[in-house]
């Protein structure tokens, strides 16, 4: 699914509209009251309109949500850990993985070590317990690579990017 | 008073799309509007959101390659090179992490998102070229089959704690029953 194909030919605007929400409000989304409203009247649409845009890009997929990204480890404490999971087992083994809660991000990867996955805890205690549950039920070997600096600042998915997507 | 985690639990689900989505939290969490806006805008100076909006999915708008870079860099050059890894659009994500030797002799990892393979790697020449890593160790990983992805969930909910703790439970009564037979 892409931005094309969520905007029908017909309603031109629509495809602006996302645009525009896309780049002006990936960061500082307003803190007001009634932000969506806040963005319509920016917009120059109604609020409405904005609600049910939101809520078709969120049913495409294409919107994740509308919230907040935490800085890692400021809040709870998380993890990038890999497995080298035999080709053969492996979506067996990422179905267990993904059916954690503490999981969010669980990828396949072109490597000898062939699943990636992100986990979140509360603290340390909890993360150690979670990682060493999942090692017992996979007998596979995690091995753990949390983060020790960001050096990227986030501003959300860059516009010429977006422009450059919608366009193709 | 703000329970922060229950506004953090709650605020990981994504913001109610309705007219007031700030009052709608607050009254989840027996807080008020105008506390709940007053700490989310805390957060942010702090930098414990470190970017509030909309959160896209990269693939579902046409970027659909991603490919994770891991270098094996210096220690003395990390700081240096991480933050100029991390200046380009297309690098969503530029972290230090722990070496895993000697499985694993990687300490930078960048995530470099493209329309294609092709594009990507051309990504990855343009890095190498602007950051003057010629030479410098790495290996690119293509994302393959996403199982799962959705915001970071630190504090669980209800059910999601349930989910977990049965699991766990489970595992230690099947321990104890081995031990018992």
């Amino acid at each position: 699914m892409t931005i094309d194909e969520v905007s029908q030919p017909d309603v031109i605007d629509k495809t602006k509209l996302i645009q525009q929400l896309m780049n002006e409000y990936q960061h500082d989304f307003p803190l007001s009251s009634t932000p969506y409203a806040d963005i319509a009247a920016r917009l120059g649409v109604e609020e409405l309109q904005i609600l049910e845009l939101l809520k078709e890009l969120d049913t495409k997929g294409i919107l994740s949500r509308v919230g907040a990204v935490f800085r890692p480890n400021r809040v709870g404490v998380s993890t990038l850990a890999a497995m080298a999971v035999p080709e053969h087992n492996l979506e067996h083994i990422a179905d267990i993985i993904s059916a954690y809660a503490a999981v969010n991000h669980n990828y396949e990867r072109e490597h000898h070590f062939n699943l990636w996955f992100v986990v979140t805890a509360e603290n340390a205690e909890q993360l150690q317990e979670i990682l060493q549950d999942m090692e017992e039920k996979t007998n596979i070997r995690i091995m753990s690579l949390p983060m020790e600096k960001d050096y990227h600042i986030d501003l959300g998915f860059p516009l010429k990017l977006i422009e450059g997507g919608l366009k193709s | 008073m703000i329970d922060e985690r229950e506004l953090i639990a709650v605020l990981q689900q994504g913001l109610p799309l309705d007219s007031h989505p700030y009052a709608v939290i607050a009254e989840k969490i027996n807080s008020s509007e105008t506390e709940v806006i007053n700490y989310i805008q805390l957060m942010r100076e702090k930098g414990d959101i470190k970017r509030f909006g909309l959160v896209v999915r990269h693939r579902k708008l046409g970027y659909k390659s991603n490919a994770m870079v891991v270098w094996d860099i210096a220690d003395d050059r990390v700081n240096e090179l991480g933050q100029c890894f991390g200046q380009f659009e297309f690098v969503t994500l530029s972290y230090r992490r722990p070496r895993h030797l000697p499985d694993w002799p990687y300490n930078l990892f960048c995530m470099i998102h493209g329309q294609d393979r092709e594009d990507v790697i051309k990504n990855l020449q343009f890095m190498i070229g602007k950051c003057d890593v010629e030479g410098v160790k790495h290996e690119l990983l293509f994302s393959n089959r996403c199982f799962k992805q959705r915001g970071a969930m630190y504090v669980h909910s209800e059910n999601d704690k349930n989910e977990t703790v049965v699991s766990v439970n489970q595992k230690k009564n099947s321990q104890v029953k081995k031990k018992a037979v």
